[in-house]
């Protein structure tokens, strides 16, 4: 993993000592909260409905144990004893006190963490794939280009008031495990023939209430000319992105607008003239970064048996552990979706207890996951039993990963103030509609992702099954989409028609289902039967009339 | 005229009144140009040895387009004032000064020493801008 230099520590430091400047004017009342605004959310500190939010930034969802560890302190010391952990891999507080705030920045520079960009309409905290250098497919390791993102993004000077905030993720798998095309900017990492590396950059996807896709607009861009590129797609988006309204801001709308081709030229335009500006770190950089992310001192000798003879853990093993690269070694997931639960949240002792189990079998590492489950990503396949009943006694062995109990959602309109409706009591209903394991992994493959608002948040638009939250008339209103997909083949959800109340939309996910089950040919997940047949099958049976027994 | 409460030049600031990027296509004979946040920069580039000073407007701080026009300029040698006005607040001051901006008159007066506090919030700085500042990679890696 990586760790600080005097420098990075340096500038953490530096940014506790400014932002509990900021708060002591503010609370003097020698700033307004208009002026105050922007400083704090630039320090992840939302002032949501009920409380302030602070979101924790976790660079690309990489984490040691002391730094997990004092998430769990901070819930326990600050907060009512949990955290939620988010689609962009941080986690938030939701019960923090202004005043606390500094403290808390403190505590988080003391283990090489901040809030620093977690908020603002400035480049957010780069996101990747939380198998990096663990994934059997990895083709390169993105963890150290997105080290170098993060430095170059940290307290960029001229990228400070964008139009709106910018998101980047970077991968180096063929598999997609980061949403990556639903970016502002989203970076693979590939090889071309001759063995060498480079950035392909998609530019303009996101989310939002105009979902979109990227498309490629630097194709091969050299290792060492990457934070120049990105210095230029930033430069055109933070000229010529629309400022008239926020609801067209994002860098989407402008290179929709303009098109991919014109953008592109701008873009290399702007990327020939910053070439001429040395701004890019040298090689020596790169490489100082990678000695970080040497793969850690496997055991070659750890063996592949696995005894599977509890038929619970097999469970969990079949669905939860993914393969490693290193033979001997699993991927374990831990998923924060319960039965009933709410999607992300863990408790102070939880935090502690996967802190620990990291310690102890993930050579110290641990990784926060977009889909808001933690990762433990290098584990000995014999250490895997141990692992799990720790986890069950903890209430975190829930066998469910990318099965539909494995439910995204935002925090909605019980803690956030953008909402138009609850997310985390659908998420619950479903979760316990659908409790039954055997029925969960019937279904197979099926994400669920639901946001309280078009802000989408809890990426309804690329879930197999989307929820949308909205307000109709002062009454919560659920809008059911079907067909969205991240990864490779990435697609958008299609709206199934008129929305539904708290109960209907359960019932409506259960009737999609069902159309499924019946549907469905051999091996084909859930959107690819819906791909194959289409939206009307599901259609006539959501909104068909009930029956007189039905 | 704006009253100027903060510049770093040690030359003699210029009298006379800066005219849209507009009007100074037609006047051969301005010498100060105003920017205002949707004008293009580079439209100035052909000109600049004959600019002492280019005011940058920041009608609302939120709106960072000035940031980029001050390091085009800076970029492609512009040596004059290089003058933020309008909302230009505090918390600003450092970031605009990595930009290129050596004098500021925001439209609520800031002390000089709070200037001088702002400025050195960063103990170093991670990007290579045009404040000559060195990088904190080029620190760590010395040619």
């Amino acid at each position: 993993m990586y760790q600080y230099d005097q420098y990075d520590q340096a500038m953490v430091d530096a940014r506790v000592a400014e932002f509990r400047d900021q708060v002591e004017r503010r609370l003097a009342g020698d700033i307004t909260e208009d002026q105050f605004k922007p400083l704090r959310l630039k320090n992840g500190l939302y002032l949501q409905l009920h409380a302030y939010m602070l979101r924790v930034a976790v660079p690309y969802g990489t984490l040691n144990s002391r730094q997990m560890r004092m998430l769990g302190d901070i819930a326990d010391k600050y907060d009512r004893g949990y955290g939620h952990f988010t689609t962009r891999q941080n986690i938030q507080y939701n019960w923090i006190k202004l005043q606390d705030a500094p403290d808390i920045l403190a505590d988080l520079a003391s283990v090489e963490m901040h809030a620093i960009q977690t908020s603002g309409n400035c480049i957010r905290n780069t996101t990747s794939d939380q198998f990096a250098g663990a994934a059997a497919d990895e083709l390169v390791d993105p963890r150290p280009y997105a080290e170098l993102l993060r430095q170059w993004s940290t307290f960029h000077p001229e990228f400070d008031y964008l139009p709106r905030k910018f998101k980047i993720a970077i991968i180096g798998s063929e598999t997609d495990r980061a949403a990556m095309k639903l970016h502002d900017i989203g970076i693979q990492l590939v090889k071309n023939d001759a063995g060498e590396i480079g950035c392909r950059f998609y530019v303009g996807g996101g989310m939002g209430r105009t979902p979109m896709i990227a498309p490629v607009i630097g194709d091969f861009i050299s290792p060492l000319q990457m934070v120049s590129y990105a210095e230029a797609c930033l430069r055109v988006y933070n000229r010529y992105g629309r400022r008239d309204n926020k609801y067209k801001a994002r860098i989407k709308i402008l290179v929709h607008e303009i098109g991919a081709d014109e953008y592109r030229r701008q873009v290399e335009e702007e990327f020939a003239h910053i070439l001429t500006l040395g701004l890019e770190p040298p090689a020596a950089e790169l490489e100082r970064i990678k000695g970080f992310f040497e793969q850690p001192g496997f055991d070659a000798n750890a063996s592949d048996e696995l005894d599977l003879s509890d038929p619970d853990f097999a469970l969990w093993v079949d669905q939860n552990v993914h393969a490693h690269k290193q033979p001997g070694y699993a991927i374990v997931n831990i998923s924060l979706k319960p039965t009933g639960g709410i999607p992300g949240d863990a408790t102070a002792d939880q935090i502690r207890l996967m802190a620990d189990l990291a310690l102890e079998h993930s050579f110290d590492e641990l990784r926060v996951t977009h889909a808001q489950n933690i990762v433990l990503p290098h584990v000995k396949k014999a250490d895997l039993y141990a692992i799990w009943q720790k986890l069950d006694e903890a209430g975190l062995a829930a066998a469910n990963l990318d099965l539909i109990g494995d439910i995204i959602a935002c925090p909605g309109l019980d803690y956030c103030s953008l909402a138009n409706a609850r997310s985390i009591p659908v998420a619950q209903k479903i979760s316990n509609r659908f409790a039954d394991l055997g029925r969960q992994r019937e279904l197979g493959e099926l994400k669920l992702k639901i946001s309280g608002c078009i802000n989408a948040c809890g990426h309804h638009h690329a879930g197999h099954i989307g929820i949308l939250g909205v307000d109709r008339k002062g009454v919560e209103n659920y809008q059911l989409l079907l067909g969205g997909c991240e990864g490779a083949d990435t697609s958008l959800g299609t709206i199934t028609g008129p929305g539904f109340n708290e109960d209907g939309i359960v019932d409506a996910v259960e009737k999609a289902t069902d159309v499924y089950l019946a549907q469905r040919v051999d091996g084909e997940r859930f959107v690819d039967t819906f791909r194959r047949i289409g939206m009307a099958p599901f259609k006539e049976a959501i909104y068909a009339k009930e029956t007189a027994n039905g | 005229m704006v009253e100027q409460n903060l510049r770093y030049r040690d030359d003699e600031p210029v009298g006379d009144p800066a005219v849209t990027v507009d009007a100074f296509a037609d006047q051969s004979n301005a010498t100060a140009v105003r920017i205002e946040p949707g004008d293009d920069a580079r439209a100035l580039l052909p000109h600049l040895d004959r600019i002492a000073l280019v005011e940058v407007n920041f009608p609302a701080y939120t709106d960072g387009r000035g940031y980029s026009a001050a390091r085009i300029l800076r970029e492609h040698g512009y040596a004059g004032e290089l003058r933020a006005v309008g909302d230009v607040l505090l918390d600003q001051l450092s970031h605009m000064r990595r930009c290129g901006f050596d004098s500021f008159a925001p439209n609520q007066p800031i002390s000089a020493e709070a200037a001088d506090k702002a400025f050195a919030t960063w103990p170093d700085v991670y990007q290579k801008t045009v404040d000559g500042r060195p990088a904190i990679w080029a620190k760590r890696h010395p040619a």
